[in-house]
Parts: structure tokens; sequence; C-alpha cells
């Protein structure tokens, strides 16, 4: 197999997931509405007081993130069970990462797509003052996902596949993203207050290595999971 | 599918049990009270043998959970979720004994420390495996999936005790046999054979039931399938 047909392989399945997503779009408006919602209601549990608001920020933001984004990965396995499609894609010739790596990029495409939305609702009301640093908070939200999506993309291969999907999927996920948490939420929280303690590139660096490490172990994973 | 017979095992498991009995007892009467901490010392023969347990219990997951992913036999996956269960309550009992002994030497029963939370959310990893096998009813599917949620939650534990510890640190440093007093090691160590005979013995009894349950089960179908039961 030569790496242009992978490619191609990845690029088909990423862009016939981004079109049905488009075509429907119902998907992705309302898991964008509940990033919001959910911001909304982090507000009432910390502000109104606009300091305590601008504290909780990150935390607020990446934990509204992680909430909407679980709904996102049971989706796109879910339309591939409904008239039996995984059973014709896994017919297909080709490495079974392919597949993987495919819905991986789709689904970084929305979930990118809908972070632009909630942390826009997110400056606006927790009063977020933008850092003068905003490129290293781009590259912390960036590599977060990564970190998010990497994983949910492989455990919804699961979890959509059991009777209680929709209880399984965050319980399994949850616990495993709590370093990809910890280190989104650290460095964007101290990027906000202007990263005086110098502590932000240290975790970039761990989420950079998380990143790769749950990357490269979900390719190889991935061929044992959707087979059976 | 063979189900293993009780034989020596029985024999062992009244070892193991006789033997913990009678290393708890030598390390509560022979170790003095600590200068700071009195008798509340003595949960240390309990609280610190879990832990160890807890930790080799998840290796062995790992272990098992690897070479059923190598060979796929389906003994490796009932050995793995064997010990994830007893790994599993051997977590919540260090996190309980922990409380137990936080509470008066501490003044709190929980405080957002590196190992305590590293500890509990290892817990929360460990469950989300064991509610995996019981969502899951075809057997392949789940000893094929467990084995990779058992080996992927095992490489993050390393990683979730490093983030965790950054984030925040307050539990006391590691004490080895050079930093503790040699009044206490020998009670500590006993304690932690017996704890890992216990384990064993454990971990083969859920194997053992599991297998049994597994032999029901192929039989159930054999008797479906209209074929001789073996």
């Amino acid at each position: 197999m030569t790496w242009n047909e992978d490619w191609g392989r990845i690029s088909a399945i990423a862009r016939k997931d981004l079109i049905t997503e488009r075509r429907s779009k119902a998907g992705f408006n309302s898991v964008a509405a509940l990033g919001v919602t959910m911001l909304v209601l982090f507000g009432f549990a910390f502000g109104p007081d606009a300091q305590a608001l601008r504290d909780a920020a990150a935390g607020a933001l990446w934990l509204a993130i992680l909430f909407a984004g679980v709904l996102a990965f049971n989706r796109s396995y879910q339309v591939e069970l409904e008239s039996g499609a995984l059973d014709e894609l896994l017919q297909y010739p080709g490495a079974r990462w392919t597949i993987y790596a495919g819905k991986l990029i789709s689904n970084l495409i929305f979930v990118s797509l809908m972070l632009a939305i909630v942390v826009a609702a997110g400056i606006v009301l927790f009063q977020i003052h933008i850092p003068s640093a905003w490129p290293m908070l781009l590259v912390t939200l960036l590599l977060g996902i990564v970190g998010l999506v990497t994983l949910g993309t492989f455990y919804a291969a699961m979890a959509s596949r059991t009777r209680a999907r929709e209880v399984l999927l965050p319980l399994l996920l949850f616990p495993m993203l709590v370093p990809v948490l910890l280190a989104a939420m650290s460095a964007s929280k101290a990027l906000l207050g202007g990263d005086l303690m110098h502590e932000a590139s240290a975790w970039i660096r761990l989420l950079l290595g998380y990143d790769v490490i749950f990357l490269v172990a979900a390719l190889f994973a991935f061929e044992h999971v959707i087979e059976v | 599918m063979v189900v293993p017979r009780p034989g020596a095992w029985r024999w062992f498991g009244v070892f193991a049990f006789a033997f913990l009995i009678f290393t708890q007892t030598l390390a509560i009467l022979t170790s003095p009270p600590d200068r700071d901490m009195g008798d509340l010392e003595k949960i240390l023969y309990v609280h610190v043998p879990a832990a160890w347990i807890t930790f080799l219990s998840f290796f062995v997951v790992l272990a098992f959970s690897a070479r059923y992913l190598w060979k796929g036999r389906e003994k490796d996956d009932l050995l793995a979720a064997a010990a994830a269960e007893v790994g599993a309550t051997f977590n919540g009992l260090t996190l309980l004994l922990g409380m137990i002994w936080g509470r008066p030497a501490w003044g709190v029963w929980w405080t957002w420390d590196a190992r305590l939370t590293s500890t509990l959310v290892l817990f929360l990893i460990f469950v989300g495996y064991l509610a995996l096998r019981e969502f899951v009813d075809d057997a392949q599917r789940r000893a094929q999936w467990s084995a990779v949620v058992g080996a992927l939650g095992a490489i993050n534990v390393p990683i979730v005790y490093m983030s965790v510890r950054w984030w925040r640190t307050l539990h006391q440093i590691q004490s080895n046999p050079n930093t503790m007093d040699p009044a206490y090691v020998l009670g500590l160590r006993a304690n932690a054979f017996a704890f890992l005979f216990i384990m064993i013995y454990f971990i083969h009894q859920r194997y053992v039931i599991a297998s049994l349950q597994r032999a029901t089960e192929h039989a159930a179908e054999a008797v479906a399938l209209g074929g001789q039961q073996e």
C-alpha cells in the first residue's frame, strides 16, 4: 500500500462524514448550541462577579467543549451503523487505520468549528481579556482538542456499538482525558492571566506528549476494535 | 474451555488468609507507636500493601491484555478481567483506608494531592473497564475491546500521575526502607506478601468463576444448536 492510496482513503472518509454533516446541519447546530448553553449555566454557577467569572473561564470553556464534543463522537459512528454502512466500509480493501484517521480528521474539523463558536461566546460571557500571547493560547486549544478527539473517536468506535452508549462513552473517556483537561485548563488559565509563572509551556509539552502517545496507540489498536 | 479444578488452591486460600492474620498480628504487636501519629500508624500495614497490590493487579491486567491481543486466547481475557476486578477492589480499599487515615492525621477526609487524586482517577478508569465488559454481550468482542481499553488505561497511569502531580502536591514523600524506622519495615514487608497471596488467590478464584460461566454459555450454545454436549 502506498501512502497516496492510504491518504486517498482517509480523505474520502473524512469528506463523506463532513458532507453528511453539512447537509443535515442539525447535528452541528444543536451540539454547538449545547456548548453555549453549558457556558451560560457555568456563568450562573460562578458569576455574576466579573473577576470570579474570569478566574473560572478556562475551566468552564474546556468542560463545555468536553461535554458537547462527547456527543459528536458517538454520532460519527451511529450514522455508519444505521443501514449497516460500517459492514460495507469494512469490506473495502485497505488498512483499517485509515477509517480511524478519516473519522479523526472529520471529528477534528467538527469540534474545531464548535470550539470557535464556544470560545467566541466564552470571550463575551466571561469577559475574557485576550492576552498578548494569544498564539500560544491557540496552540493550547488545538493540542487540547487533538487529545480530546483522538481518544473520543477511538472509544466511540466501541461505545457506539454497545447497549449503553450514552453513559459508556463518557465513563470510559473522561477519566482517560484527565491529563488533557488538567493540562489544557492550566495552560489556558495561565495564559489568560499573563503566564507570570512561565508554566504554560510545560503544560503544552505535556499535551503534545499525550497527543503523540495516544495517537500512535489508537492507530495501532484500531484494527482490534473495529474488526469484531 | 477447560474448567480448572480446585485441588491445592483451596489450601492455598486457607494459607493466604492464615498468613494475613499472622502478619497483621505480628505487625500490630511488634511496632511501637509513631512519634507523631501514635497507634494511628498501624493502618500503615493495610493501607500501603493495598496500594501496592492495586498497582500490581493493574500491571497484571496490562500483561494479560497484551498477551490476549497477541495470541487471542480466551484464558488471557478472563485472567485480565479477574485481575481488573481484584485491582479495582483493592483500589477502592486503598482510597477508603487512606481516608480513614487522613481524617485524624491531616484533619481532612480528602485532599487534592497528587497520589490521592491519581489513585482515584485510576479507580475510575477501571470502573469504566468493568462497565464496558458488562455492556458487551458478544464474548470475542468483549475480550478484544476490554484488552485494548485495559492496555490504554495502564499506559495512562503514569501520565495521569505526572499531570496531577504538577497540578498539586501535598502527600508525604514516599517512604522507603532507608527513611523508615526498622521497627516498621518487617511488618510492612510481611504484610505486603500476605496481600500478594490474597491477590493471587482472589484472581484465581475469580478466574475459576468466569471459566465456569463461559463453560455454561458454551454448553447452552451447543444445546441450542442441537449438538452434543461435550
